[in-house]
C-alpha cells in the first residue's frame, strides 16, 4: 500500500533556501576582513588610514551585492560557497594591502599599492559572478556550446606561446597577455572553457570510453581507440609545458581531465593510465629540459640552492618556521622578505604572520569551498552538472594542493596562483566565474522538482496511466 | 557517477590533509631549526627594527644606532671605531655580536627582564621599542693615550682606579673598524671582515684580556710580597750573586746583560728591585719556596678562573714548577708563569689600594631608554692578598724603581709614580716582551697602569714605561 501521499510543492515549502546562513557568513566574513585590516594598520602604521572606512563599504557592498543576486537569481544555492570565497579574498587583500605597507615602509617608493588594484579586480570578479547567474539560468545550456567553449580554451592557452616573449612572458613562464599596463593570465579562463568542455565530453562519449576491451592484474584496460581523447589532452598538456614553460597549468589541467574521466567513466584504469602518463611525461620533461630539472632539483634540496633557484623557496620555509604556531601576528613578520609574496607565495605570508592555526584554517575554508562543490556534484541530477560541478571542484582542489604544497616544499614549485587569496587580476576573475557555476549547479542541485514534473512516480500511481 | 565522485571527494581530504601535516612538521617540528638558521635573517632584521642602545662613554656615545631609509631600519655606527673596538667589539648581521655589544646585549637590544615592564608597556602605547644603553667607566683620555702609545706595535694596555677597579682605559693594537662589519649589506660586510681577518695578528683579538703571556720581572713585585709578608723588610739584605747556577743542572740563570747586581754579591731588597735583579730574587724564591711562591701568586689573582668584567678574561698561571730550577725560572717571570694584561694592572692596583684587590669592571651603569638608571656597578674588594704596611713597603721599593731604577723612563713631573718592569724572554731568536705596571701618585694612588707589548725588542723601561707615563700624564691632565 502507498503510503501518504507527499504533495512536492509542500516538500518544496519545506525545503529551506538557506539565505539568511549565507548572509551571516558573509557578514562574519565582512567583520574579519575589516577587523584584520586594521590591525594591519595598526601593527605597520600605528593608526588607521583614512581610506579604511572606503575599503570596508567597497567591500560590504561587493558581498550584499552577491549575496542579493544569489537571492535572485540562485535562491537554493550552498549557502557556504560564497561565504568561503568571500572570507579567502578578504584575506588576500589584507595580505596583499599588509605587503605594501612593507614594501612603502623600506622606503621602496617605487612599488605601486597592490591592494587597491586587487580590489578592482575582485569588483570586477562579482560583476561577472551577477553576470554569469543571470546569463546563465540552466547550467545544462552551457553544454551546447562545449565545443566552442573547446576552441576558446585552446585558444585562450596558446595565445602567449606563439605571441612574443616580450608580451608573453615573465620570469621564465610564457602565460601571460600584457596590453597596456595590464597582464591577463588567459590560462586561468581556459581553465573553465576547457572543464566545461570536458564534462560535455564525457557525458557524451563516457559510455564508449567505459568499455573493457581486456583485464590486466585487475585492471580493466580500455579499447585501443578509446585512448585517443586522454592521449590529446596529455599532449596538449605536454605542449604547454614545452612552449609555455608553465609546469602549473600543464600539471593542473592534465590532472582535471584524468579525474573528470575517471568520474565519468567509473573506470579506476584511467587514473592508472594518466598516471603512467603523467609519470612518463615527467620523467622526460625532466631529462629534456633544464627548468624542469631545475624545478625538481631545487625542490628536493631548496637549502642547497639558497642563493639561488632555492631562495624563494628558503625564505618561505624562514618565515613559515619563525611563524610557528600562532604566527608573529598581522603586521608583526617580515612576509616581504619571500620574493614575490603578493602572488606565488601568499600563503608563506599567511603562515608567517598567522601562524600554523592561520594557515590550516585557509586550507580548511579551501576543503570546505571544495567539499561543497563535490557534494553539489553528488546531489544534482543531470550528469553533465555532476561531472562540471566535480571538475570545477576539483579544479580548485587541484590547484590549491600543487600551490600550497610548492610554497611548503611538498611538490616542486609551479607557477599557479592561490585561487581567490593571490594577488592576480585574471586568476580572481576567472575563479569569481567558476565559483558562480558552482553555484548555479547548487541551486539546480537542491531546488525542489517544479511543479511541471510528475507529482508521484507511475509506478506508484493510483491508478494505471497509459504512456502513448 | 557518485560512488567514484565520494572517492574523489575523500581523495581531495587526503591531500589537504598532506598538506596540513606538512605544515605541522614546518611550522611546529621544524620551526625552532628554521627561525635560528643563521641564514634566516628576519630574528636579526628584528634587532635592527629596534633602535638598539647605545655605548657611552663620558658623555659620549662610542656605539649608537642611526636610523636610515633602507630594510633593515637601525644601523650601528661606531664614531670612534679603531678607538673602542676592543671594548665595544661589533655588532654584525653577518658574524654576529663581540665584547661589549656580545655580553650585554640583553641590555642593548632590551631583551633584559629589567626592560620586560617596559616592553609591555611599549606594547600597549604603541611606542617603539628601544634597547638600554650601556655606560663604560673608560676614560677617554686615558684610552686615547693608550692607543696612541700603542701605535705601531703589537700589544696591549689596562689602566684602571685602584681605589674602585673602574676600568679606565682598555686598549689593544692592532685594532680594525668595527663599523665595517656592522653594515647592512651582507657582501660588503663579509669583504671588509676577510681584510681585517686577512691581518697577522688578529686585530679582532683584545690582547688585554684574551692572551696571557710571560710578566718577566713583574713576577718579582709578587715574590717580593711574600718575602715582606714573611718579615723582610726593604733593607734587609739578600744575596745576589753575578749568576746562580741552576739547581740539579749545569745552566744558570744570568743577571740581565750579565752584569754584576752589587760587586758585593748582595744588596738591600729595595736596591734588587730597583735594579730588578734576576739572582738575587731566583734565590729569594728558592728560598721561599715552591708552596710559599704559589700561594703569593695565587693570592694576586693567578691560578684563578677567569674575570668577568664583564668581558671575560683568560686566567693567568703560575705554571707547573717541577723542581727547583724551574722555581727560581718562575721567580724571575719566566718559565711557565703567564698574565693577562689585566692581571698585571690588578697586581699594581692592589699594592696602590693597600694591599686590598677591588674588582674591575668596565660598565658604569646601564640606563632605560628613558634614561632611568636600571643598575649600577658597585665597587667590590676581590681580595687582600697583602697588608697594608706590606703594600706600602712594597710602594716605596716600586717609587724607587721608577725614581731611579729600571722605570725611569715612567717619572712624571710633580707626581711620584711607582712601577716596575719586565723584559720577558720568549724564546731564541724572538724579541723579548715589554711590560710596564705602575700607579700614581704613589702616596694615594688614583690610577694603576699595566703596558705590554709584544716582542717589542726593547726592555720594559725602554718600550712600556713611557707609554704607561703618557697614559698616567693624560688621565691627570684630564682631572685638573
Amino acid at each position: 500500500m502507498p503510503g501518504p501521499v507527499t504533495d512536492p510543492r509542500g516538500a518544496a515549502a519545506a525545503t529551506p533556501t538557506r539565505r539568511g546562513t549565507e548572509a551571516a557568513m558573509l557578514a562574519f566574513a565582512v567583520v574579519l576582513t575589516t577587523a584584520a585590516q586594521a590591525i594591519v594598520d595598526l601593527t605597520v602604521t600605528g593608526s588607521l588610514r583614512p581610506e579604511m572606512a572606503m575599503f570596508s563599504a567597497w567591500i560590504t557592498a561587493l558581498w550584499i551585492v552577491a549575496h542579493l543576486a544569489v537571492r535572485r537569481w540562485a535562491s537554493y544555492a550552498d549557502p557556504l560557497l560564497l561565504p568561503a570565497v568571500a572570507l579567502l579574498v578578504g584575506l588576500g587583500l589584507t595580505v596583499i594591502h599588509r605587503l605594501d605597507l612593507a614594501a612603502e615602509m623600506s622606503g621602496n617608493t617605487a612599488s605601486r599599492e597592490d591592494a587597491p588594484v586587487q580590489l578592482i579586480w575582485a569588483t570586477l570578479g562579482v560583476a561577472l559572478f551577477v553576470a554569469v547567474l543571470v546569463i546563465v539560468r540552466d547550467h545544462r545550456a552551457l553544454s551546447r556550446f562545449a565545443y566552442t567553449l573547446a576552441l576558446l580554451g585552446i585558444v585562450l592557452l596558446a595565445l602567449p606561446a606563439v605571441l612574443p616573449a616580450s608580451i608573453s612572458e615573465v620570469n621564465g613562464a610564457k602565460i601571460w597577455i600584457r596590453v597596456a599596463g595590464f597582464s591577463i593570465q588567459p590560462g586561468e579562463f581556459a581553465k573553465i572553457c576547457l572543464v566545461v568542455f570536458f564534462a560535455a565530453y564525457l557525458v557524451d562519449k563516457r559510455d564508449v570510453l567505459a568499455l573493457a576491451s581486456k583485464k590486466v592484474a585487475g585492471l580493466e584496460l580500455p579499447r585501443g581507440r578509446d585512448l585517443g581523447p586522454v592521449l590529446l589532452a596529455w599532449i596538449l598538456s605536454i605542449l604547454v609545458l614545452v612552449f609555455e614553460r608553465d609546469l602549473g597549468s600543464s600539471l593542473l589541467l592534465f590532472g582535471i581531465f584524468v579525474v573528470m574521466l575517471y568520474i565519468a567513466t567509473e573506470r579506476a584504469s584511467w587514473l592508472f593510465i594518466g598516471l603512467t602518463l603523467f609519470a612518463g611525461g615527467a620523467l622526460i620533461a625532466y631529462q629534456i629540459f633544464g627548468h624542469v630539472r631545475a624545478r625538481v632539483d631545487t625542490w628536493l634540496d631548496p637549502f642547497a640552492y639558497i642563493d639561488g633557484a632555492g631562495y624563494q623557496l628558503v625564505q618561505s620555509l624562514f618565515g613559515l618556521g619563525t611563524g610557528g604556531l600562532f604566527g608573529a601576528g598581522l603586521g608583526g613578520g617580515r612576509p616581504d622578505q619571500v620574493p614575490i609574496a603578493k602572488s606565488d607565495f601568499i600563503a608563506a605570508a599567511v603562515g608567517e604572520e598567522l601562524g600554523l592555526f592561520g594557515l590550516v584554517a585557509v586550507i580548511v575554508v579551501y576543503l570546505i569551498l571544495v567539499e561543497r562543490g563535490l557534494r553539489t556534484s553528488l546531489v544534482v541530477r543531470d550528469a553533465f552538472g555532476k561531472l562540471l560541478a566535480a571538475g570545477l571542484a576539483f579544479a580548485v582542489a587541484w590547484q590549491v594542493f600543487v600551490v600550497l604544497g610548492g610554497v611548503t616544499g611538498l611538490l616542486p614549485l609551479t607557477g599557479l596562483t592561490t585561487p581567490f587569496l593571490a594577488y592576480g587580476g585574471s586568476s580572481l576573475v576567472a575563479n569569481f566565474v567558476l565559483v558562480a557555476l558552482l553555484v548555479r549547479i547548487s541551486d539546480a542541485a537542491r531546488r525542489p522538482a517544479t511543479p511541471h514534473t510528475p507529482a508521484v512516480r507511475l509506478g506508484e500511481a493510483p491508478t494505471e496511466v497509459v504512456t502513448p | 557517477m557518485n560512488a567514484p565522485l565520494r572517492r574523489v571527494a575523500i581523495s581531495v581530504l587526503v591531500l589537504f590533509t598532506l598538506l596540513i601535516i606538512n605544515v605541522n612538521v614546518i611550522q611546529v617540528v621544524r620551526s625552532e631549526a628554521l627561525r635560528d638558521d643563521n641564514r634566516n635573517t628576519r630574528v636579526l632584521a628584528e634587532t635592527y627594527d629596534r633602535e638598539r642602545g647605545s655605548i657611552i662613554v663620558d658623555g659620549t656615545e662610542i656605539a649608537l644606532s642611526v636610523p636610515t631609509d633602507g630594510r633593515l631600519t637601525y644601523l650601528r655606527t661606531y664614531p670612534q671605531g679603531p678607538l673602542y673596538a676592543p671594548v665595544t667589539g661589533y655588532h654584525s648581521l653577518v658574524y654576529g655580536n663581540r665584547y661589549i655589544e656580545d655580553v650585554m646585549d640583553d641590555v642593548l637590544s632590551g631583551d633584559d627582564d629589567r626592560l620586560f615592564v617596559r616592553r609591555i608597556a611599549d606594547l600597549f602605547t604603541g611606542r617603539d621599542p628601544a634597547g638600554g644603553d650601556v655606560v663604560l667607566t673608560l676614560d677617554p683620555a686615558v684610552q686615547a693615550a693608550a692607543m696612541a702609545g700603542l701605535e705601531g706595535v703589537t700589544g696591549a694596555v689596562v689602566a684602571l682606579d685602584p681605589r674602585t677597579g673602574a676600568i679606565l682605559g682598555m686598549a689593544s693594537t692592532p685594532t680594525y673598524d668595527p663599523g665595517l662589519v656592522s653594515g647592512h649589506d651582507p657582501e660588503v660586510i663579509r669583504e671588509n671582515m676577510e681584510l681585517i681577518t686577512g691581518q697577522d695578528p688578529d686585530p679582532r683579538v683584545n690582547r688585554a684580556i684574551e692572551d696571557n703571556f710571560p710578566p718577566g720581572s713583574l713576577f718579582k713585585v709578587i715574590v717580593a710580597a711574600a718575602a715582606l709578608e714573611d718579615g723582610l723588610t726593604p733593607d734587609s739584605v739578600v744575596p745576589a750573586p753575578r749568576e746562580l747556577p741552576l739547581p740539579g743542572s749545569s745552566r744558570v740563570i744570568p743577571n740581565f746583560g750579565g752584569s754584576a747586581c752589587s760587586p758585593s754579591g748582595e744588596q738591600s731588597l729595595l736596591d734588587a728591585l730597583t735594579i730588578s735583579c734576576n739572582t738575587a730574587f731566583a734565590q729569594l724564591g728558592l728560598d721561599l719556596g715552591e708552596e710559599r711562591v704559589r700561594e703569593m701568586a695565587e693570592a694576586f689573582g693567578l691560578d684563578d678562573e677567569g674575570l668577568e668584567i664583564p668581558l671575560e678574561v683568560v686566567p693567568s698561571t703560575v705554571g707547573d714548577i717541577v723542581d727547583d730550577a724551574a722555581l727560581a725560572q718562575t721567580s724571575i717571570g719566566q718559565r711557565d708563569v703567564r698574565m693577562t694584561v689585566v692581571q698585571a694592572a690588578l697586581v699594581a692596583a692592589t699594592v696602590a689600594n693597600d694591599g686590598v684587590q677591588m674588582k674591575p669592571y668596565l660598565v658604569d651603569e646601564l640606563r632605560a631608554p628613558d634614561l632611568s638608571v636600571l643598575a649600577e656597578t658597585e665597587p667590590e674588594a676581590l681580595r687582600e692578598p697583602i697588608s697594608a704596611e706590606v703594600a706600602d713597603q712594597l710602594t716605596e721599593m716600586m717609587v724607587s724603581v721608577v725614581a731611579q731604577g729600571s722605570g725611569r723612563a715612567a717619572r712624571l713631573p710633580g707626581i711620584e709614580v711607582a712601577g716596575k718592569t719586565g723584559t720577558a724572554q720568549v724564546r731564541e731568536g724572538v724579541p723579548d716582551h715589554n711590560w710596564f705596571m705602575g700607579f700614581a701618585p704613589a702616596d694615594d694612588p688614583e690610577i694603576a697602569v699595566a703596558v705590554f707589548v709584544a716582542n717589542g725588542g726593547g726592555t720594559g723601561g725602554d718600550v712600556s714605561a713611557p707609554i704607561a707615563r703618557d697614559v698616567m700624564a693624560a688621565y691627570f691632565e684630564g682631572q685638573d
